[in-house]
């Protein structure tokens, strides 16, 4: 966990003081709403539908459970008795009133939660590994420098009125669990020839209407040179980005305007200019020791691998079904990471109820130190369990509707809130997802079809990561009817790719029987029972999907 | 539109010149930046103060041979999501040293005066006049800051760092 | 259902009402023929001509303090004069979530 010290709480109360200020100003007429959109967007209120809806930055997806309980506490209190995770380690809630939104604010102040930045034209809750610090084989914990990143970015004076939002996301394993080449700046933590930690850093990636892939601007940045480096980025952004069309604002469309060697350079003469004159942001070991020694770790017991109550719980097939998706390596042996899964058959994906949070916090403190993880994939993690407790952690997440066994696999589907909730929306995301659940709930089908992403968005926008889902489904509109797009073949991780169009729109109705198609072709198509959906897409191409899934339709 | 400057409201010294209106000898005037770059030699050396209104998709280059002969230097926000001055601001500040009045002009908000007043302006052609008196309020709402410009405020790094340093010492 | 909340140029091709959210709590609103505002669609002025249209909205748009993002929105009416939302969208808006909420309310 990262302690936040008085320097940190001082200034998360001054920002809810200035919002409850901004609001007031607000209600009272002194603001239009054409100036207060920003700044509430800034602070992570948006207007759709049928309400206000409030987004939360959960840094670096690391919750402790008193953190959680305050989440509850706000669902209950100031919403209707749930929240939702998104793609992007936040949690929403949909139905805040304005004028308590800042009471709401000042519970959650009280455990060091924020909505800093959460929306708006600024840099946005910068994201990481949800095994961070836990994960095995990791350079070092990321969260260190997702802090320092996630300090230096907070209200930053020069960057907080950007052409376009600006995300990071920032992984230190083989494995980039934090899909950092879609976003705007994706930073691989690895070692130099020299032993050195810094980064790899990506620039440009980015979903919605135009998507591409990150692309690397710099192989290594020292770890003391990482702020400085950055905000040359955001510098030449902040002047160069368009501003006359919002659609072609974010940095992707500079990068890929100027070519990344141009825009390279120009970043490049930046830095040196700033390394030059300006020393004020080089990190220095002490700063880092200090951001680390606030984050701590649980005191592990020396356990054995494979613990008593393991093996009699390997009888049971619920169980063992259970344990092979959601229970994974943890870097201390004895101990393992437990992936929650917030996609039970039919229900919304990532959605939590206020009991749940409660069931969880306490689960959390009894068997994983008081500490859960929100990752992208809008499932939930308790990072430290200790393996002889698996069977009862299990028992007890089943009661609470959290050990769906389907993490990673077909009915483990990243939605987005769509035309529900969504006042941008084409179209509805949440039922096409209940819908696939529904048909994939067969858990031997799900287990034979083995790892699948489905991602679907409402819209271009594409906050359900549509264009990197193995299976992407995207909500447009065709005469005023929900249609939706299909792609396949994209994926999030470090080989990320964009998924391609298997054919025409298909309406609402008939969205879950091409899926099914889809998955069927696969089935059939698939060189060996091992080989992933995405890797038979990657090698015969989309065409042999095309004919079996649209040659009856 | 109400002037705040060091903090205070006060009277404007500096008139508007047109861009077709002629330039008088004496007085402090603010011009356009076509109008200075058109003979800025002249234009820097005459009798009265001399600022320029510099907008905020002009490369700072030209402008920076002739800083410290400019009595102002004022930046544009066309709107207030326009963040370009915030970064000319800095620039003229920190890397070119530049030490005469630096005034934010356009959409100039209440909202906003922090964030300018750290990017290095120091007057501020107010759009409301309630904005403008709630000035020394508003810039007093934080007191702790995330990162290095050159106001020197000290980071809350630094002063974690000045912390340990202050316990370590003592016995 | 392309988001309204653009509306360039106003053009109605048939019954239409102005809807907002209503600033301090967010809800559904309509504007009334009273200048005013009401959580039921019964109650909201209905348009015919863009004309109309055109000066409702100003109407309504001016009352910033009151009502954000208010937009035209096309409508159905029954034969039996009851309004129905003639989209999805404000379908959705005025008889919410098409899914069971996680928490029945
Ligand atoms: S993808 Fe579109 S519909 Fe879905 S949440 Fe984002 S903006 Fe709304």
């Amino acid at each position: 966990m990262y302690a936040y010290d008085e320097l940190d709480r001082t200034l998360i109360n001054e920002r809810v003081e200035e919002f409850r200020d901004q609001v007031k100003r607000r209600l009272s007429g002194e603001l239009t709403e054409d100036e207060f959109k920003m700044l509430r967007l800034q602070n992570g209120v948006y207007l759709q539908l049928h309400a206000y809806m409030f987004r939360i930055a959960i840094p670096y997806g690391t919750l402790s459970s008193e953190q959680l309980r305050r989440l509850a506490h706000v669902a209950r209190r100031y919403d209707r008795g749930y929240g939702h995770f998104t793609t992007r380690q936040n949690i929403q809630f949909n139905w805040i009133k304005l004028a308590e939104l800042p009471d709401a604010l000042g519970d959650l102040a009280e455990v060091g939660i924020h909505a800093m930045q959460t929306s708006g034209n600024n840099t946005r809750n910068v994201t990481s590994d949800q095994w961070a610090g836990v994960a095995p084989g990791e350079i070092e914990d990321p969260r260190i420098w997702s802090e320092l990143i996630r300090q230096y970015t907070t209200l930053h004076p020069e960057f907080s009125f950007l052409p376009r939002k600006f995300k990071f996301a920032i992984t230190a394993s083989p494995h980039d669990r934090a899909a950092i080449k879609i976003h705007d700046i994706g930073l691989r933590l690895h070692r130099n020839a020299e032993g050195e930690t810094g980064f790899e850093v990506l620039v440009g990636g980015g979903l919605g209407r135009t998507p591409f892939i990150g692309k690397t601007i710099k192989p290594f940045v020292h770890g003391r040179d990482l702020l400085s480096y950055v905000e040359a980025i955001l510098r030449v952004y902040n002047q160069y980005g368009r501003r006359d069309n919002i659609y072609k604002a974010r940095i992707k469309i500079l990068v890929h305007e100027l070519g990344i060697d141009k825009f390279a350079k120009e970043v490049e003469d930046e830095w040196q200019e700033m390394r030059d004159s300006d020393t004020a942001l080089t990190l220095d070991d002490a700063m880092i020791e200090d951001i680390r020694s606030r984050f701590t770790y649980p005191a592990y017991e020396k356990l054995p691998h494979t613990p008593e109550e393991l093996k009699k719980a390997a009888h049971d097939p619920l169980f063992e079904r259970w344990r092979k998706n959601s229970v994974s390596t943890h870097k201390v042996q004895g101990y393992a990471i437990v992936t929650l899964s917030l996609k039970p058959v039919g229900g919304p994906p990532g959605d939590a109820t206020a009991d749940q949070m409660d069931a969880l916090a306490d689960l959390a403190d009894k068997y994983s130190f008081g500490e859960i993880r929100v990752g992208h994939e809008q499932n939930l993690a308790l990072p430290h369990v200790a393996k002889r407790d698996l069977p009862a952690l299990w028992n007890a997440l089943d009661k609470i509707g959290l050990a769906t066994p389907n993490v990673n696999l077909v009915s483990d589907i990243i939605a987005c809130p769509g035309l529900d909730y969504c006042s941008l929306a084409n179209a509805r995301s949440i039922p096409i997802a209940q819908e696939l659940t529904r048909r994939f709930a067969n858990h031997e089908t799900a287990d034979l079809i083995g790892r699948l992403h489905i991602n679907i968005s409402g819209c271009i926008n594409a906050c359900g990561h549509h264009h990197v889902g193995h299976i992407g489904i995207l909500g447009v509109e065709k005469n005023g009817e929900e249609f939706y797009q299909i792609t396949i073949g994209g994926r999030a991780d470090e080989n990320a790719e964009l998924g391609a169009l298997i054919g025409p729109a298909v309406p609402y109705g008939e969205v879950a029987d091409v899926v099914e198609d889809i998955v069927e072709a696969y089935l059939a198509l698939r060189a060996r029972p091992d080989e992933l959906f995405v890797d038979t897409v990657k090698r015969l191409g989309v065409e042999p999907f095309r004919e079996r899934v649209y040659a009856t339709r | 539109m109400p002037l705040v400057k060091d903090g205070k409201i006060t009277g404007d010294e500096f008139i508007h010149v047109a861009d077709d209106a002629e330039v008088p000898g004496g007085g402090a005037i603010l011009l356009s930046s076509t109008r200075f770059l058109g003979d800025p030699e002249a234009l820097s050396r005459r009798a009265g103060k001399t600022g320029v209104i510099w907008p905020n998709n002009r490369d700072l280059d030209d402008l920076v041979p002739y800083l410290d002969r400019l009595a102002v230097v004022a930046l544009v926000f066309p709107t207030f999501r326009d963040g370009r001055a915030y970064s000319q601001a800095r620039l003229l500040r920190e890397r070119h040293n530049y030490r005469g009045e630096l005034r934010a002009t356009g959409q100039v908000l209440r909202d906003q005066f922090l964030f300018m007043l750290r990017a290095g302006f120091d007057s501020f052609e107010v759009k409301k006049p309630a904005d403008a008196e709630a000035f020394a309020i508003t810039v007093k709402r934080y007191s702790v800051f995330y990162q290095p410009t050159g106001d020197g405020r000290m980071t809350a790094l630094h002063r974690r760092m000045m912390l340990r340093h202050s316990e370590s010492a003592s016995p | 259902m392309t988001s309204p909340l653009e509306q360039k140029k106003i053009k109605i091709t048939g019954p239409s009402v102005v809807t907002a959210n209503r600033t301090w709590d967010g809800i559904v609103i309509y504007r009334t023929a009273r200048q005013d505002w009401s959580a039921k669609l019964s109650d909201a002025a209905i348009v015919r001509t863009s004309d109309e249209a055109r000066a409702l909205l100003a109407e309504s748009v001016a009352d910033d303090v009151g009502a954000v993002g208010a937009y035209i929105a096309p409508v159905e009416i029954k034969e039996s004069g009851k309004i129905k939302p003639g989209n999805l969208r404000e379908h959705i808006r005025l008889q919410g979530v098409t899914i069971d909420l996680p928490v029945p309310a």
